[in-house]
């Protein structure tokens, strides 16, 4: 790293950035002063508050000793923030699951308020986990995967820091907003044009901040890894600007009216929602497996290749798969076929990640009993096979005629989201946290096992809880009696789906607990604390020997 | 870094030489039965585009083969339904109430579709069992506000009750105190004397001094004994079974600020032969006269 020290330009940047920063408090007194409402007030205090914040923390960059003047250390100090931020929100966002969980299995705990009703929590709980959560783990293991794979510090030494920040905001602004009402009601797309603008601002920023970190790179090559987080932040981009297109009522009210109407917005809106799910929980996602992965087991990737088919193959087909969401409506026909056609089609390039992932295992399996952490990366692979075969077959048009509206299409999800995303991430938050504080190890790996299984349970039951009330709601709401008539009433329906419910919120709270039980593992590994426990000892892996 | 590519002691595979952090890269090749298994699922779409619709064109689109449409495949699916019932709903249409009842196949059938129609359009009110809830009456009793005959469980139905139907069922339960006919001592003793009608022991002055007020202000609906005119739907006072509750704060209440609950008019919302079907239906729970 001697030879990094092409990154002193930021102290140009801090005046540039401290006059916009001011601006932008000026601009958060207005909205507070002018705010049509309630939400738009809060929201320009929370804006004249960020842009304060950032502000002193200019001040106190310029006055600190350089830590790294001439740039040959990697920065860390970005990504160990990033580290406990993802670990907040993730408590949170499961917390908020649980909660609307049991809203649904006792809808007394709605309490009849219009801030803690299931329509308000339930954004806060998808945003918290999907973009709190999740944005915040891609955005942290972007800056550690970029860095280590192109030897090269991360560009800026503002501009990370603006995208942490400021991307933290976007979820503030948006957490906030849906419990005072503010939504656009566009399902994952939640947050008002105001907040839609600033995150395109943020996203930006971040796309220049990792292009001109592979642009100083010092390696021939850019790792597959770089791939899947380059193709996730483009078309995330692109994906957030065209759903979010709207006419804002007025510049100081939250309301704003969507350029897109009927069948057109339900297109527009299902194009973004599936590719967010393509690009933001896979693509993304695959980037963190395609480097914790090895880097945990020890071993060269599976098949460079294949890598190569799967990701191209990935990207070009995900994004027609959008329709599947809208079969049996308005859409025309031909859009429904194209969308299951091309979903059909995704199954092996999904499959291609999994089995870059579970082959990067073969000679050294044997980690799986010594290492939980890997346990856990190599869990989250296999529920992602899951998952990506799961999603094919419901985008057949038949399958989903009787899956579609039905608590499957929930387990679908969960499978998904707790079985690979949070796995995933809580893999590559336990592998991080040791490196970013330099620590021997964590605190205690016994903890990690505990985590693994109580959260696995979860998981189990909240995905077969929800398997079997789908099939069932989806059947009954089919059902006709030998004359023709409907069997089922909708209530009959609904309380015959209370007893799954209730499996579902224990699974979500198994899940809470092994959320918590890691937090204190991260914080005491933070700490420097190491738990004396006996490890188990790993076989060494095969090793890579010069070709003769 | 290494430029020189390298073996795998495990696979015998060689890498492909870089190496990023410490991760280096096999170059095995793709495995055969995933690309096979792509090809058939790439096959397979082709062969569903050339029979399905399936690709858009500058105003029109491909509409594959099988000349497969989703919107004649609902039509023709509703038609089916239609058709299977046809017979059926000709006849009930055809028939009157009483002889619907009393032709065990049509009965079968008006039963099947009333229970239907009573879940899906009648059991956010009256329950899935018909036992009703405050305010909205118990339909398996014999205890009706506006009779429990075929052809008047019909018109309630069809008309409705305060509904904004022309024909609807009026009754005017006025607000005693609200309107200042009563104050508010007489209609606790009017509450006591109506509750004491149907056996609850109340303060026997409070009830002879209700009894009066009641002969003046209530009998010309309830009639002098309590039991009520379905005429003028007028609940019966003395069988004990209470709309709104049997405590005594509820039956001030009906006093002091009157009833005006509303059930719908469905004769709008629902075709002949199911409006017949729920009558049917409704008047075999088990109070039907």
């Amino acid at each position: 790293m001697a030879e990094m020290n092409d990154h002193g330009g930021h102290t140009v940047m801090r005046y540039p950035v401290g006059v916009a920063l001011a601006g932008g408090a000026l601009l958060g007194i207005f909205f507070m002063a002018r705010g049509a409402n309630t939400a738009m007030v809060l929201h320009g205090f929370l804006f004249l508050a960020f842009c304060v914040g950032g502000i002193f923390l200019l001040i106190r960059q310029a006055y600190a000793a350089p830590t790294d003047a001439a740039g040959t250390t990697y920065n860390d100090a970005v990504t160990r923030v990033g580290v406990i931020i993802s670990m907040f929100w993730g408590v949170v966002g499961f917390l908020a699951g649980l909660v609307i969980a049991l809203q649904l299995a006792f809808p007394e705990l709605n309490f009849d308020l219009p801030w803690t009703n299931f329509g308000r929590l339930r954004p806060l709980h998808t945003s918290a986990v999907i973009f709190a959560f999740g944005g915040n783990v891609l955005i942290t293991t972007s800056f550690h995967v970029v860095q280590r794979t192109c030897r090269a510090r991360l560009a800026g030494e503002i501009a990370p820091w603006f995208v942490l920040w400021g991307y933290n905001l976007f979820i503030v602004i948006a957490a906030t907003g849906y419990l005072l009402g503010v939504t656009q009601s566009k399902e994952y797309a939640e947050p008002e044009w105001y907040a839609d603008v600033w995150l395109t601002l943020v996203w930006v920023v971040y796309l220049l901040v990792f292009l001109a970190t592979l642009w100083r790179r010092r390696e021939p090559h850019i790792y597959v890894a770089n791939w899947f987080y380059l193709a996730f932040i483009v078309t995330v981009a692109m994906l957030h600007i065209i759903n979010n297109l709207a006419v804002p009522v007025s510049w100081t009210g939250t309301k704003s009216y969507t350029l897109f109407a009927g069948v057109q917005d339900a297109l527009i809106q299902w194009w973004y929602g599936h590719n967010a799910v393509g690009f933001f929980l896979t693509a993304g996602f695959l980037g963190i497996m395609y480097y914790f992965v090895p880097k945990q087991a020890q071993r060269p990737v599976y098949s460079y290749r294949l890598s190569i088919i799967h990701f191209w193959s990935l990207i070009f087909l995900y994004i027609w798969a959008g329709p599947h969401h809208l079969h049996y409506t308005a859409l025309p026909q031909w859009a429904q076929t194209l969308g299951m056609t091309f979903s059909i089609m995704l199954w092996m390039p999904s499959w291609g990640g999994m089995i870059n992932g579970l082959m990067t295992l073969s000679g050294a399996w044997d980690k799986l009993r010594t290492d939980p952490v890997l346990r856990m990366l190599v869990v989250s692979v296999a529920f992602y096979g899951m998952s990506t075969f799961e999603g094919p077959v419901m985008s057949i048009r038949a399958v989903n005629s009787l899956s579609h509206y039905t608590d499957w299409t929930i387990g679908h999800v969960h499978s998904g989201a707790l079985g690979w995303v949070a796995f995933v991430s809580f893999g590559a938050l336990y592998a991080l946290t040791p490196i970013l504080w330099r620590r021997q190890r964590l605190y205690s790996l016994q903890l990690v096992s505990v985590h693994f299984w109580i959260a696995s349970i979860g998981i189990v039951l909240y995905i077969t809880a929800m398997w079997v009330s789908g099939i069932l709601q989806g059947l009954m709401w089919r059902a006709y009696d030998s004359l023709g008539f409907l069997e089922y009433s909708f209530v009959e329906t609904v309380a015959a789906m209370h007893p799954f419910y209730v499996i579902r919120a224990a699974g979500g709270a198994l899940f809470v607990v092994g959320a918590l039980v890691m937090a204190y593992n991260l914080w005491r590994t933070v700490r420097g604390d190491l738990r004396s426990e006996a490890l188990p000892a790993a076989q060494p892996s095969p090793a890579v020997a010069p070709a003769e | 870094m290494a430029s020189g590519k390298e073996v795998d002691q495990f696979s015998g595979t060689e890498t492909t030489g870089h190496e990023w952090d410490g991760i280096k890269e096999l170059n095995t090749p793709l495995p055969r039965w995933w690309l096979w298994t792509w090809y058939a699922c790439i096959i397979w779409a082709v062969g569903y585009w050339v029979l399905m619709p399936a690709w858009p064109l500058v105003s029109s689109y491909t509409k594959g083969v099988l000349g497969h449409s989703q919107r004649a495949a609902v039509a023709e699916s509703i038609a089916q339904a239609r058709q299977a019932q046809s017979g059926y709903v000709q006849r009930i249409l055809d028939a009157s109430l009483d002889e619907i009842e009393s032709d065990s196949t049509l009965l079968e059938f008006a039963l099947a579709g009333g229970r239907s129609a009573f879940a899906v359009n009648c059991s956010q009110c009256h329950g899935l069992g018909a036992s009703g809830s405050p305010g909205y009456p118990n339909l398996n009793d014999d205890d009706w506000v506006w009779g429990g005959k075929l052809g008047e469980i019909d018109q309630s139905i069809r008309f409705g009750i305060r509904s904004d139907h022309d024909e609807a069922r009026v009754g005017d339960m006025p607000a005693f105190l609200r309107d200042g006919i009563l104050e508010q001592v007489q209609v606790e003793d009017v509450a006591a004397y109506v509750l004491s009608l149907s056996g609850t022991v109340e303060d026997a002055e409070a009830v002879a001094r209700g009894a009066e007020v009641f002969a003046e202000q209530c009998v010309a609906c309830h009639q002098e004994d309590g039991v009520g005119s379905r005429e003028l739907g007028a609940p019966n006072l003395v069988d004990g079974i209470w709309l709104y509750g049997s405590d005594k704060a509820t039956v001030s209440r009906t006093i002091a600020d009157g009833r005006a609950g509303v059930m719908p008019a469905w004769v709008d919302r629902l075709d002949a032969a199911t409006i017949k079907q729920l009558a049917i239906y409704v008047h075999t729970l088990g109070g039907g006269e």
